[in-house]
């Protein structure tokens, strides 16, 4: 596979502020690629002199082979960018955007297929101003669309979006990456780095404190599973021992979880459900909590990735 | 591009009134206030005739000072002009376009001006189209020299329609646009040689009613200075964002 993107000791300083120290990476031709972290860790400031916007001050950058600083026109013609902060004049049609960037381009996608792939066709004559959240996301992809890029750049695509458009929007981000096209995004939702990537790099105050698929990540974690179930009228000293061989216990009311080491052969869920049935006990609310990357975020910061 | 901005300016109520309207409504008030008689004040010429150089003036300052800088700074301040530069055009050419449909529609104002005095008072030209063409451009571009400055220097949009607004109401008062000078306290009339749009009546009233442009050099000189620093401070002061 090509490297498409190749970032070597990248530091980038706002004054006394170092907004980005050290960050090396590679995005792969066809993956999509993650930034994520809390606010501040510094993923913007990355794409951006990735993009060419930003001027680093220490590193190397190539992008599609080239240096975004010194190649920006070329490289702004083979890639799409979504920009964290931007807009379009409010009294501008959808169309009239579409039409307008892509005059900009040589080489062109057909915007009218663009408008029917991202659903904005019913919106075609509607001002910029008025449309949703969603809708406008829509349109910006369908902007970074226009140049047929190789490589596109999303920067917080789905910030500011209620869950079902976010849903929608990650479904329009797998289908750019299945016409074969390269996507680097950051974003601040774990969930979201966690279903949509490839391969997460995790930063945090800067710099890259993690870099791996999102599994590998939750695995190195080596977390614990853990089965929680409420059982009325609480737990009887025979059952405690019994359930405590299967996983370390905690008891909160009658509530119980039982957390059980990750690469164990029998699932801790089938563990627990057959020894409350062999013993005819009645449970409810059974629920299982696998680890995430939010749980991975924690355990390499030591702080919830909540801002 | 150009055309695109072109619409937007017109979509803009409030851009297209002050240019395109508002003008024409001050013709009509002055044609009805001060009748067809020829004045002294004018040499001759119907305060109606000498009204059209000077409502012209006020459109140029209007649209240099207003519409240039609020297109910049607003399209500045919402990341418009960011996304611009994620394609590959030159940022000359959001400059070279918006100067065009400014001066366009500042055209396009004048026009009306010109085409409703001649139905409706019988305006006459005293000098030469061509030549008054030449002064319009002079003027009109050392004014979008002033708004990009301003666009340039002032941090937000705000900002910039205040200082904006606090400039153009003098410019208009004092310049003489709407009235001569002539009529203004001594100690006003003073002031008015400060004031950058008087250099546009003087010279555009001159043009309109046939005067040479040699008696204008110091109206041609203070704007093609103008025009110069302008360039020269909005090139240094441009940001993206």
């Amino acid at each position: 596979m090509d490297t498409i993107v190749q970032v070597e000791g990248l530091r980038k300083v706002y004054g006394a502020t170092v907004a980005v120290e050290d960050v090396s990476f590679e995005v792969r031709e066809g993956e999509i690629f993650g930034m994520v972290g809390p606010n501040g860790a510094g993923k913007t400031t990355t794409i951006e002199c990735l993009e060419g916007l930003r001027k680093p001050d220490r590193g190397a950058i190539r992008v599609l082979g080239l240096d975004p600083q010194r190649d920006g026109k070329t490289l702004r013609g083979r890639t799409g960018m979504q920009l964290q902060q931007s807009n379009l004049p409010d009294r501008m049609k959808v169309w009239e955007a579409l039409d307008l960037y892509a005059s900009f381009y040589p080489k062109a996608a057909d915007w009218k297929e663009l408008l029917s792939q991202l659903g904005l066709e019913e919106k075609r004559n509607a001002p910029f101003s008025k449309l949703s959240g969603g809708q406008k996301q829509r349109l910006f992809i369908a902007l970074a669309l226009l140049p047929d890029p190789q490589l596109v750049f999303l920067d917080e695509l789905t910030t500011g979006l209620d869950p079902q458009a976010r849903h929608a929007t990650w479904d329009l981000v797998r289908d750019v990456r299945a016409k074969g096209k390269t996507v680097l995004l950051t974003t601040h939702f774990m969930e979201e780095a966690e279903r949509l990537c490839d391969r997460v790099a995790i930063l945090d105050h800067g710099r890259i404190v993690a870099l791996d698929t999102p599994a590998a990540l939750i695995r190195s974690l080596g977390a614990e599973e853990r089965v929680i179930f409420t059982l009325d009228g609480g737990l009887s000293p025979a059952l405690e021992e019994a359930l405590s061989r299967v996983g370390r216990l905690e008891v909160q009311g009658e509530q119980v979880t039982v957390h059980g080491k990750d690469g164990r052969k029998v699932p801790l869920v089938s563990e627990v459900v057959s020894l409350l049935t062999e013993q005819g006990i009645p449970f409810r609310d059974l629920r299982t909590e696998q680890p995430n990357l939010e749980d991975v975020f924690l355990s390499l910061t030591g702080r919830e990735m909540r801002e | 591009m150009t055309w695109m901005e072109a619409k937007l300016f017109l979509r803009e109520p409030m851009s297209a009134f002050f240019t395109l309207v508002f003008p024409l409504m001050y013709l009509f008030l002055f044609g009805t206030i001060s009748g067809n008689e020829p004045t002294p004040q004018f040499g001759g010429q119907r305060t109606i005739d000498a009204s059209i150089p000077g409502l012209t003036a006020a459109i140029i300052c209007i649209t240099g000072l207003m519409s240039t800088t609020m297109t910049m700074s607003t399209y500045r301040e919402k990341g418009i002009l960011r996304r611009l530069r994620t394609t590959p055009v030159n940022p000359l050419i959001v400059l070279v376009a918006q100067v065009i449909v400014v001066f366009a529609m500042t055209a396009l104002g004048m026009l009306l001006l010109v085409a409703a005095g001649k139905l409706v008072y019988h305006v006459r030209l005293g000098g030469n189209a061509f030549s008054l063409l030449g002064g319009f451009i002079l003027s009109s571009l050392s004014f979008f020299g002033i708004g990009f400055v301003l666009a340039g220097i002032m941090p937000t949009v705000r900002s910039a329609w205040v200082v904006g607004m606090v400039l153009l109401y003098p410019m208009l008062l004092l310049s003489g646009a709407f009235f001569t000078v002539e009529l203004l306290p001594a100690a006003v009339q003073k002031v008015s040689a400060f004031i950058p749009l008087t250099y546009v009546v003087n010279l555009l009233r001159g043009l309109w009613a046939g005067e040479a442009w040699g008696k204008h050099l110091l109206d041609v000189g203070v704007l093609a200075g103008m025009l110069l620093v302008g360039i020269i401070v909005s090139a240094k002061t441009f940001r993206w964002e």
